[in-house]
């Protein structure tokens, strides 16, 4: 018997109970991606998402405007490439590593795989596959060049790159919504992953300074401010997110003067990171409270003012606890955009939602329904991965 | 700063100057009731006494982490009050030495020592970096400056607590209970680098229990009991000769354990 069958062996058939849990639990997995299996290459259609592809992705934008998308999702492209390079190229001075680790390389291939063979399976045209063929490669080059070529850039140029993201978020913004003499496209044309990704992304970046500052807030000595950040959380925590959407729809066009309530898009957004501000302080508050107060005082004791000690010592190790639960927040923000489709939004499952009422795609539910369910799961991997990366790099080998 | 800071740096000037200083917790127990202390320059005070007495409490109303109701104090000529410039300005001539060590565990053990003086001195950071350099080597870990704290054992961790607070280039360096948390066979190296504190002629109060220590460095001991200072004298006497009740059965105490 080779090792890995004796490993079998012991781990799964060690006693006649293991034994038939195991071969049920086969069965069972078997039976069950045997039956999706057989729908989804037998019975489905999958010619409701072929037609619909560009509706999936970006709902109705202006067709002739759609280049600006693509160079976003180049930049976007871009900027990972480079991130994924630079971070490979300097690994932590206490534990070194290598430039092109195994996860990497599967990271390589699903990337390849995905740009050659996604684009086909969706029976799209010629040159827009061409197209994601070129920005696979762009990325893929982009990681090789920086993961080579880093660690040669001057060290002020490698601080200054880090800043590129926030601009590449602004430039992304002003690319889909037009402005700086490209033409205008409004809001209500925007839809498909793109709003959601949007949405969920506008969220997760704001929620996090605001989720920070009710946390230390809840925690401050001055009573205004601490009761102030309590019934801010408690009232978003309070109310289901759906009925803060309704409610964010009718009441803004009350509060602000008339004309210039934000579009129905942007009063999502702002009502989502509200919501998940919340949510998110109670999650740094838990970290907070497991930085011992010793971390504190040694910090003021060496002259740090509350603010610096705050932001050099405190909070970066508060943060680190806590991102596990953080990105947990994240992620079910993620899904909660669903319900923009609620108050009419055409982000992914309002676009289903269309689609299937749609006559021509009658009874097309379940292919639907399926893809919607692999693209948020694949966004959601991508946050946990991204997260569980993090916390390796930021963690130090033994905390004390 | 205000007036209050510069006439009164002389040399002749003590270092530390508490005067019937009265402290009550939030929960309202009466912590300190009104202890005198008078450190001069270039002195080893150390302070002894039983578990609750107030010795950390009393320590720590030196650089202000507690605050205090009655009575004053005049670190390096400038006086305590609830003004946080002058909180500061104190907090930046008073090294504090933990029991908890209290190293920042997310920072390498060099950055644990440039962090205060390139934000609050505003220093170069290259300079900096040779002074903790410098200062590693000189409680002997040189070569752990890339290390994280959790790596270290806890003597070196606790040295390198003390070269953090020396790199703010402090007047007066406060210690509370500094070896309590140490195996014995570290308390020993930890020990060696305070005694060399004090030859250079650093102004130190320490809190502790090593009699040896006491004997050796200190210019004077106090003993506390139930926020009260009992006794205060040169070592000699106060370990041979203590004028007080209260000292002797505290001695008998600890002479037993440490002899
Ligand atoms: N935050 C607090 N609130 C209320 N009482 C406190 C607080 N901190 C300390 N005390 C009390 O004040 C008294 C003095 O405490 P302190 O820590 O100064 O004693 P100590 O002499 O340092 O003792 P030890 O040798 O155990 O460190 C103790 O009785 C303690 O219970
Ligand atoms: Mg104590």
């Amino acid at each position: 018997m080779t090792p890995l069958l004796r490993r079998l062996r012991q781990d799964l058939f060690a006693t006649p109970a293991d034994g038939l849990v195991t071969v049920l639990l086969l069965a069972l997995i078997g039976a069950g991606g045997f039956a999706v299996l057989h729908w989804a290459l037998g019975q489905a259609q999958w010619a409701v998402i072929r037609a619909n592809s560009t509706l999936f992705a970006v709902g109705r934008y202006p067709l002739d405007q759609q280049w600006r998308l693509w160079l976003l999702t180049a930049l976007l492209a871009a900027a990972t490439g480079l991130s994924w390079g630079m971070l490979r190229s300097h690994p932590r001075p206490d534990r070194g590593g290598s430039l092109w680790p195994r996860n990497d390389w599967m990271a390589v291939g699903m990337v390849a795989l995905l740009s050659l063979a996604l684009p086909s399976l969706l029976g799209l045209a010629l040159p827009l596959q061409l197209r994601w063929w070129a920005i696979a490669a762009l990325l893929l080059l982009l990681r090789w060049l920086a993961g080579r070529f880093g660690p040669l850039l001057p060290a002020p140029l490698k601080r200054c790159l880090p800043l590129g993201l926030p601009l590449l978020y602004l430039l992304g913004m002003v690319l889909i919504g037009g402005g700086l003499a490209l033409e205008p496209v409004s809001p209500s044309q925007w839809g498909g992953l793109m709003l959601t990704l949007l949405e969920s992304s506008f969220a997760i970046l704001l929620c996090f300074p605001l989720g920070v500052l009710l946390a230390l807030g809840r925690r401050s000595d001055l009573p205004l401010l601490r009761w102030g950040s309590v019934v801010y959380i408690e009232f978003f925590r309070g109310a289901p997110l759906i009925t803060l959407l309704f409610l964010g729809q009718n009441m803004l066009g009350f509060l602000l003067p008339g004309g210039v309530a934000p579009e129905r898009v942007w009063r999502a957004a702002w009502v989502l990171t509200l919501f998940a501000a919340a949510y998110l302080a109670e999650a740094v508050r838990s970290g907070l409270a497991a930085v011992p107060r010793g971390q504190l005082e040694a910090a003021r004791s060496l002259g740090l003012s509350t603010p610096q000690a705050f932001t050099t010592v405190v909070l970066p190790q508060a943060l680190r606890v806590a991102l596990p639960s953080m990105v947990g927040q994240f992620i079910s923000l993620l899904q909660d955009t669903t319900l923009l489709s609620l108050i009419g939004l055409m982000e992914l499952l309002g676009t289903a939602r269309t689609v299937m009422a749609n006559p021509a795609f009658l009874g097309r539910n379940a292919e639907v329904y399926f893809t919607l369910a692999v693209l948020f799961w694949c966004c959601c991997a991508a946050l946990g991965l991204g997260s569980r990366a993090l916390e390796r790099r930021l963690n130090p080998s033994t905390l004390a | 700063m205000t007036s209050s800071v510069s006439p009164a740096r002389t040399d002749a000037a003590p270092m530390i100057e508490a005067c019937a200083v009265q402290k009550w917790y939030p929960n309202g127990f009466h912590a300190l009731r009104g202890v005198d202390l008078t450190v001069q320059r270039g002195e080893v005070v150390v302070i002894m006494g039983p578990s609750g007495s107030g010795k950390s409490t009393f320590l720590r109303t030196f650089n202000a982490l507690e605050d205090f109701q009655q009575g004053s104090i005049c670190v390096d000529g400038i006086v305590l009050s609830d003004d946080l410039r002058q909180i500061d300005a104190i907090r930046q001539e008073v090294g504090m030495v933990f029991q908890q060590f209290n190293l920042f565990p997310h920072l390498t053990v060099l950055e644990n020592l440039t962090l205060a003086p390139v934000l609050v001195r505003k220093r170069p950071k290259a300079e900096v970096e040779q002074q903790a350099r410098a200062l590693l080597r000189r409680v002997g870990i040189a070569e752990q400056s890339d290390k994280y704290p959790g790596q270290l054992s806890g003597g070196q961790q606790q040295r390198v607590a003390i070269a953090r607070s020396l790199c703010m280039e402090p007047r007066i360096m406060l210690f509370d209970e500094p070896t309590s948390a140490l195996d014995p066979e570290m308390v020993r190296e930890v020990l060696e680098v305070m005694r060399g504190l004090a030859a250079e002629g650093m102004t130190m109060v320490v809190v502790t229990h090593e009699v040896n220590f006491a004997r050796e460095v200190a210019t004077r001991v106090v003993l506390m009991a139930d926020g009260e200072k009992v006794e205060e004298a040169p070592p000699e006497q106060f370990f041979s000769n203590p004028t007080q009740e209260r000292s002797r059965r505290f001695l008998d105490q600890i002479l037993i354990s440490n002899p």
